[in-house]
């Protein structure tokens, strides 16, 4: 059997770290589905169809998981043993609370008031701030190595994410 | 006298003979099959020259049936046991057709997917299209003289798990192997991609008689990649066709119509749809069976006044998927237009309109999605084995699991890219809990209520522990056909309980057995001598296999013990093919299989040394 168990860097030949080369990335994930999607293995026995399946299962884990900045972050934390999104670690400080508070109080406005301008200015300025955060965690994962503080910034981020998810849902209901 | 040849050990008669593959459309007004000539993919018409299988199907009191254009013009004089649009039924129950009662069937509400009453006895969905892709089996073997490896089967890309199972044991009920499923904008994308080498994003919009897709994708060399689908599996030109019904009823100020007229009407109604597609206006003139006669005129603009609803209702999915794949109309370069209800001008203008382009229709709209399976077909059955493209095609609907308080937690979320596998833990709720009720959906809603569910079932023998101690790991697979598989086991104490779970409405292995066994009665045929040519088949296609795999990769990854051992399995294989003995046949692939697992590990091991090496085994092009 293959080595399933090196880190998902390492499947696509990249060196571990939050900047990563997009373009790479996608290459290398191309070049590996190429060769291992179940489609290459119709016409093959069935011993080979059951491991093209887990192979590709694989290759397209590792590749969802690197391209999102988020679950990149995630997974660079957790090869340095810090699980930031267990649900023991939920310490964020006060003040961005108050902005959370502050966003969910615009978007419950935008939707109440069925206003698309004021729900897409708030998108912008969540989308600005999510920005922000990243470049934030880029410098605090690569440069600093400072994996605590990546730790909050990523729960942080988390929050975005999720606020922006719920401004989409919005957007449907004003549909 | 001359010299007899024989060929060297190990190395196949004919390395390059060509498999026999097609695409099928089947599609809930019509149905087509395909395959690829000398590189060119062709559709193959009937003994009369037709592309199209009318999907219609008549059941006789004798057990017969009667296929296409013979049954589609009894539909009116036997409504009942003429099925029409039979798809709209695959994978559902009867409280899934909101018109049931407005149908002439008589329906049969059982467990997971509704049946009809026909004079033939009673029959499921799958079993009717089983008759139609049996039809186009026949139309294809005769067509192209022998017998098929493989067929691509396309579905609308919405279609939820249920409806691809009950697609997938239709196939198999009409003796096909079936080589992938295949999203039907994304058979068209192929089709429509490779003609024109076309780079960039593109939307596929597919109406067709029952359902509506629209899939999302980025084409780059050599690569198909779908981002985002969407739609509405149960929204089509039928419904188009409905809306005329009704204004006629409105019209002639009719409540009911009996069976036979409502037949006829719905007939009319079609033909006047189409007829406004080049023209301004069209009289619909039809006698009722009581003698009442229908004679009105119907504009264009009352056509569109009519069905503005049902045009608006396939742009929200159009919205959602541009969302899901994070992309503005504008970055779309081109929208390609599939299906037969994409003709109508109204549809044409509204999706140019949302996408701010004209939309492509070069494309012969009803036979490109049966192109493109025929081309995936041919790539599938291995008749190409350079310059392949790549499909990465995404699961639909999300998948999940329902939780305390009747809510559903989202595994596999929708669009991911196939084939994709999740894990998630669960624990106990009561202390001493041994068992757990794992229920199945799929659908976006956040209630139980709300979403389809697809399989119950249930894990035992959970050792009891204090309440929320228990680790259930609960894992979904998809596979490359967009089918779920689930398997749970309780891992916080090593003690494992393991299930694995087709979905309850997909049909046993027994049950096809049985049908299989109850059609081939009518026909006349024999069951065994069937099932014998399919294990042929199968063992032919892993001789082969093995056959190309050794030739490429035997010398390297086997030492020479190995290599014995697995060419004598494929010649002990061989020499059963020429018997008749199903069993033997039966064992000697089976022992193929378990034998040739150690080198299927090797070759995916040196594969990925090669390709991480950056040594690609191929550069993508796409002649044929």
């Amino acid at each position: 059997m293959p080595d399933f168990n090196q880190d998902h860097f390492s499947l696509f030949g990249l060196t571990p770290a939050f900047a990563l080369d997009g373009e790479a990335l996608d290459k290398a994930y191309r070049d590996l589905q190429a060769e291992f999607h179940p489609d290459r293995f119709a016409h093959a026995g069935d011993a080979e169809q059951r491991q093209s399946v887990q192979w590709s299962t694989r290759i397209n884990e590792a590749y969802q998981t690197l391209k999102s900045p988020f679950t990149r972050a995630d997974y660079l934390l957790q090869m340095q043993g810090i699980h930031a999104m267990d649900a023991g670690n939920t310490a964020m400080p006060a003040a961005f609370l108050m902005q959370q508070m502050e966003w969910r109080e615009a978007l419950m406005a935008a939707v109440s008031g069925s206003d698309y301008d004021g729900l897409q200015a708030l998108e912008a300025s969540t989308k600005a701030e999510a920005k922000h955060l990243l470049e934030a965690l880029g410098a605090q994962l690569d440069d600093h190595k400072d994996y605590g503080a990546a730790a909050e910034t990523l729960r942080k981020y988390r929050f975005l994410e999720k606020f922006l998810a719920d401004i989409d849902n919005a957007y449907e209901e004003l549909d | 006298m001359a010299l007899l040849q024989i060929s060297e050990p190990g190395l196949s008669t004919a390395p390059h003979e060509h498999r026999l593959a097609v695409g099928i459309d089947l599609g809930t007004t019509n149905s087509l099959v395909a395959t690829v000539r000398n590189g060119i993919s062709v559709v193959l018409n009937d003994e009369h020259g037709m592309p199209l299988l009318p999907s219609v199907v008549r059941y006789l009191d004798e057990g017969e049936t009667v296929v296409g254009y013979a049954a589609q013009v009894q539909a009116s004089e036997d409504p009942h046991n003429t099925l029409i649009s039979v798809k709209r039924f695959m994978g559902r129950g009867l409280s899934d057709i909101p018109d049931a009662s407005s149908m002439p069937y008589q329906f049969v509400d059982a467990p997971g997917m509704v049946q009809l009453k026909t004079v033939a006895g009673v029959k499921s969905p799958v079993e009717v299209s089983a008759e139609i892709l049996k039809t186009l089996k026949a139309r294809a073997e005769h067509a192209l003289g022998g017998e098929l490896t493989g067929a691509v089967i396309t579905v609308p890309a919405y279609f939820d798990d249920a409806q691809r199972q009950a697609t997938k044991d239709a196939a198999k009920l009409a003796g096909l192997t079936v080589l992938r499923l295949l999203n039907e904008p994304t058979a068209a994308a192929i089709a429509y991609g490779l003609d024109n080498a076309s780079e960039g994003i593109y939307a596929v919009y597919d109406l067709g008689g029952g359902t509506f897709d629209i899939s999302i994708l980025k084409l780059t060399k050599g690569v198909f990649e779908v981002l985002a689908t969407n739609g509405d599996s149960a929204l089509g030109g039928d419904d188009f066709d409905r809306r005329i019904y009704c204004w006629l009823l409105e019209k002639a100020v009719l409540h009911t119509v009996g069976d036979h007229d409502k037949a006829m009407l719905m007939a009319k109604a079609r033909e006047a749809k189409e007829h406004l597609t080049d023209h301004p206006t069209v009289q619909i003139t039809a006698m009722l069976s009581n003698g009442q006669l229908i004679d009105y005129n119907l504009s264009e603009d009352k056509f569109n006044e009519l069905t503005a609803g049902l045009v608006n209702k396939t742009l929200n999915p159009c919205r959602k998927a541009l969302r899901d794949a994070g992309l503005a109309a504008s970055e779309v370069k081109g929208v390609v237009m599939v299906g037969g209800s994409t003709r109508m001008p109204r549809i044409q203008a509204a999706v140019g309109e949302f996408f701010g382009q004209t939309p492509l229709t070069n494309l012969d709209p009803d036979k490109v999605v049966a192109l493109g399976a025929a081309i995936q077909a041919n790539v599938l059955a291995g008749n190409k084995r350079e310059g392949d493209w790549l499909l990465l095609d995404v699961v639909p609907l999300s998948l999940g699991l329902e939780t305390m308080g009747g809510l559903v937690e989202k595994i596999v979320p929708r669009n991911s890219t196939l084939p994709i596998a999740r894990a998630q833990d669960f624990t106990t709720y009561k202390d001493g809990q041994t068992a757990m009720s794992i229920h199945v959906l799929q659908g976006e809603r956040e209630l139980v209520a709300d979403c389809r569910s697809l399989a119950r079932f249930d894990l035992r023998g959970i050792p009891p522990m204090v309440a929320g101690a228990a680790r259930i790991r609960v894992t979904f697979q998809v596979d490359a056909d967009g089918l779920l598989s689930v398997s749970a086991r309780e891992t916080g104490t090593g003690i494992e309980a393991h299930i694995e779970v087709k979905p309850s409405y997909g049909l046993s292995d027994d049950e096809i057995t049985r049908m299989l066994r109850e059609s081939i009665d009518h026909a006349r045929d024999d069951v065994d001598a069937r099932q014998l040519a399919e294990f042929k088949v199968d063992a032919q296609r892993l001789v082969d296999a093995t056959r190309a795999a050794l030739d490429e990769d035997g010398e390297v990854l086997l030492d020479a013990p190995e290599r014995d051992e697995i060419v004598g399995l494929v010649g002990a294989l061989e020499a059963t093919l020429a018997g008749m003995d199903q069993s033997a046949i039966k064992r000697a692939t089976e022992a193929l299989n378990q034998g040739t697992v150690e080198f299927a590990a090797r070759r995916m091991d040196a594969g990925v040394k090669r390709a991480l090496a950056g040594h690609r085994i191929e550069e993508i092009g796409f002649d044929s």
